[in-house]
């Protein structure tokens, strides 16, 4: 250990109570930086994974366009190979097939417009949350064709029970008239209107006969084994493509595609939550700054002393600069430890926050919020404070320059 | 004489009294920079979700909000008509609509829409549409089959103007009604799902395809200036009420059909509360500690003055009177510099048109002006004053505890 060094750490604690205190807004700071970010993370995580769940997985492969338009005549034209081939995919957790096609759906007393879904009714259980979320009634068996579930918005809309049936009329693949009746079978609720108001899933069977779809079908709906692992799965079908016979006219778009709208909602979020703790920073740095600035101005006399027995100018902004970083560590470090054990007790615990389920429930997020703790939000706040307060403690230390050894020793 | 005494010393050492006022400053700009950000994204929300049809107030059948359909419609408009002229005060607009569920298709698409139908010259003075045109033009009264859709309908379609669209809807005797009609239009809005989803057509014409004579689905009312606590919304709501006096009609301010909106502003207001008090925490370490060194600075100073006799309490008055002078300069200045600063963003506003997607989705508007309340600068001073006031206390007792002669020892 230096010299230097060894006298910054003696130097701090010559006056503790001022030591604490600035050690105590570093560590503030730090912490709540560290808990805030956790919490933004966590709830984001939260969102993409309902997302995900509910509809689109981590990956799709559509054929080209089919993204933009929806087209009913977009298809994948053979779903076996390619399932054959996401089976020697790795990172690849479980994956199903999906058809779409807007119809007119009528109870007995009302008609509306809405896209029905055929689904592989045991693939999808694995894929999606569907499954769980039927509250009323069952959910679709293997060879149920003509069975259907249904949001419970749209049920409501259409007055329709359990076992009432719809009448279903849209256009088939080939231009034909698709028609048939369908049996309710079961209402789900996801809690996400969007979602509940706008959705018929079927048996993918049934759906391909009667939009005569034939074996193709419209979307291969994957999920990775994990959000970070998406990029990577990405990779691999991408390059393989050519393996697949049609694989040229074939896309994955992952979840930020098929999604825009909430990357660049969570984006926005974090633009506005980084404007919240830049102001936060701001205001730690100025107490900081004002700290220094005035133990300078007190030590004045110690600093003539110093000099007068030969001590550089630069060797004591060195001090200074020492002990101003050794305060900082001290202070981010407690504030890392004491926001990570905050953290995750409510990762724990959950946080409620009264009076916010409703508009919680519509970005697919539970009642109770988990913040997430990871290397990134414990370390980049605390971080950024490090920096501040080294720059904000620069400034009082250039000021030893300009003392003179006489004068200074003169100041009380 | 204390207050005097206080004035003066804060003055004698100015350096140490700027710092300590830097600290003061820099934490009050803060809380009224951000509050006026955050205000001013409510306050836009409120008026685009206002504008985008909904209005102050409106008035529906009693069933038409849980199941919006043709049949839950009002008729009797001379005796809502009467009623909202005797009750609204001159100069309050409104207009009346059809609006049901409706399927749109061309040769190549077909999707579902909420199909509108209003009364031009009226509505446009009311709702975002009569801004809202980006080609073509608007509807007359007059209009038979032409038709206004939004920019991201249009492409979603695959359409352009002079092109047909039909449209089907179940009608009052519970049959498909459609009819073509003939895009003359075109309009833009703050989201694209807005765009996709109204599309306009002359409420005489809308009357007519689905049989339903004279009756209507609603009125919607704009009150001359918005209120974002909803006071004035709801006073005019229950005089409707009265004078209307039939339950089948139910009358409901922006908030009743907005319940979302309300529980955001609600909770973001809370939060930001939240949040000045957490840049307080961090400010106000800065302020005990520079009093702090500032008061054994001065150790001497009070070590002299309990010896001419001055009592502890007195010290304590005198340093906490101290902090108040500075709190109050600290806090002006600070609103000063934060009005500055909030003049001279929201001059031309804040774009934020390059998230717009991402605005969207959380319903924030693409350009924002910060905007500042009485309420949020009342509640950052007091709570800088109040605490700031309280965590003088350490010093200041500290100040008091020097006894006469350690104090005059030192040096």
């Amino acid at each position: 250990m230096s010299i230097e060094l060894k006298m910054a750490w003696r130097n701090i604690w010559r006056n503790p109570r001022r030591t604490l205190l600035t050690i105590s807004a570093i560590a503030f700071a730090s912490m709540i930086l560290v808990f805030m970010l956790s919490f933004q993370l966590g709830c984001y995580e939260t969102m993409i994974n309902t997302s995900v769940k509910i509809s689109t997985g981590h990956l799709q492969i559509q054929a080209k366009g089919y993204l933009k338009d929806k087209k009913m005549r977009l298809v994948i034209k053979d779903p076996e190979q390619v399932a054959k081939f996401l089976d020697t995919v790795e990172g690849i957790d479980t994956y199903t097939f999906r058809a779409n096609g807007f119809s007119l759906v009528s109870s007995d007393t009302r008609t509306y417009g809405v896209v029905v879904t055929g689904i592989d009714p045991l693939k999808e259980a694995h894929v999606s949350s569907i499954k769980s979320l039927v509250r009323k009634g069952s959910y679709l068996k293997e060879d149920d064709e003509t069975a259907a579930l249904i949001g419970e918005l749209l049920s409501h809309n259409l007055k329709v029970d359990i076992n009432d049936e719809l009448t279903i009329l849209g256009q088939g693949k080939d231009g034909s008239i698709a028609a048939a009746v369908l049996t309710i079978k079961g209402i789900f609720t996801s809690g996400i209107d969007e979602f509940d108001r706008n959705v018929i899933m079927m048996g993918l069977k049934g759906f391909q006969e009667i939009f005569s779809m034939g074996k193709s079908v419209h979307e291969a709906v994957i999920t990775a084994d994990s959000l970070g692992d998406v990029s990577m799965v990405k990779q691999e079908i991408q390059n393989n493509f050519l393996k697949i016979k049609g694989g040229e006219y074939l896309a994955v778009p992952d979840w930020m595609e098929i999604m825009p709208g909430l990357l660049q909602g969570i984006q926005m979020d974090l633009v506005s939550g980084i404007i919240m703790y830049i102001i936060l920073v701001i205001v730690v740095a100025f107490s900081i700054f004002n700290t220094f600035l005035m133990a300078i101005f007190e030590r004045t006399r110690e600093f003539g002393v110093m000099m007068a027995i030969g001590t550089t100018p630069s060797r004591i902004t060195k001090l200074v600069m020492f002990e101003s970083i050794c305060m900082t560590i001290v202070g981010i470090l407690l504030g890392i430890i004491i926001g990570s054990l905050v953290t995750l007790y409510f990762q724990n615990k959950g946080i409620y926050i009264a009076g916010t389920e409703d508009i919680l429930k519509q970005y697919g997020i539970p009642d109770r919020l988990y913040p997430r703790l990871s290397l990134i939000s414990a370390t980049a706040g605390p971080l950024v404070v490090f920096v501040i307060t080294f720059v904000s403690s620069v400034f009082p230390a250039l000021k030893i320059r300009k003392l003179k050894p006489v004068e200074a020793m003169n100041n009380i | 004489m204390v207050a005097i005494l206080a004035w003066r010393n804060i003055w004698r050492n100015p350096r140490r009294t700027i710092v300590i006022l830097l600290a003061v400053i820099i934490g009050v700009w803060s809380m009224i920079f951000l509050g006026a950000l955050m205000r001013g994204m409510e306050t836009e929300m409120v008026r685009n979700s206002i504008s985008t049809l909904t209005g102050s107030i409106q008035i529906h059948h009693r069933e038409y909000r849980n199941d919006p359909v043709v049949e839950n419609c009002m008729d009797g408009i001379d005796k809502l008509n009467q009623a909202l002229s005797t009750s609204l005060d001159p100069g309050i607009l409104w207009a009346k609509r059809v609006r049901v569920n409706a399927i749109a298709s061309n040769a190549r698409h077909t999707g579902g829409v909420t199909l509108v139908g209003i009364e031009p010259e009226k509505e446009a003075k009311i709702s975002f549409i009569g801004k809202a045109m980006i080609s073509g033009r608007y509807l007359t009264t007059e209009d038979k089959n032409k038709i206004i859709v939004g920019r991201a309908f249009l492409k979603k379609f695959n359409t352009k103007i002079n092109n047909k669209l039909i449209l089907m809807s179940q009608d009052t005797q519970k049959e498909i009604a459609s009819k073509a009609f003939r895009i003359v239009g075109v309009f833009s809005a703050e989201s694209e799902a807005v765009e996709k989803q109204f599309i306009f057509i002359p409420l005489l014409q809308a009357a007519k395809m689905l049989k339903m004579g004279d009756s209507i689905s609603e009125v919607s009312i704009m009150l001359s200036r918005l209120d974002i606590t909803g006071k004035k919304e709801t006073l005019a709501a229950k005089r409707l009420t009265a004078a209307i006096a039939d339950d089948t009609y139910r009358v409901e301010t922006w908030q009743q059909l907005l319940p979302m909106m309300k529980a955001y502003l609600e909770m973001s207001g809370f939060f930001l509360y939240i949040w000045y008090f957490v840049v307080f925490v961090a400010m106000g370490f800065g302020i005990v500690n520079t009093s702090l060194m500032a008061i054994f600075e001065r150790m001497r100073e009070f070590g002299l003055m309990k010896a001419l006799g001055m009592r502890p309490f007195q010290i304590i008055k005198g340093v906490v009177t101290e902090t108040f002078f500075l709190l109050v300069i600290g806090i002006l200045a600070g609103n000063i510099l934060g009005f500055l600063s909030v003049a001279a963003i929201s001059k031309n506003g804040i774009d934020l048109s390059a998230l717009a997607a991402g605005a969207q989705m959380w319903g924030i508007p693409r350009k924002l002006y910060p905007e500042i309340w009485a309420q949020d600068v009342a509640v950052a001073g007091l709570v800088v004053l109040a605490l700031g006031l309280l965590v003088s206390l350490y010093p200041a007792f500290k100040a008091a505890r020097f006894t006469p002669t350690q104090a005059m020892r030192k040096n």
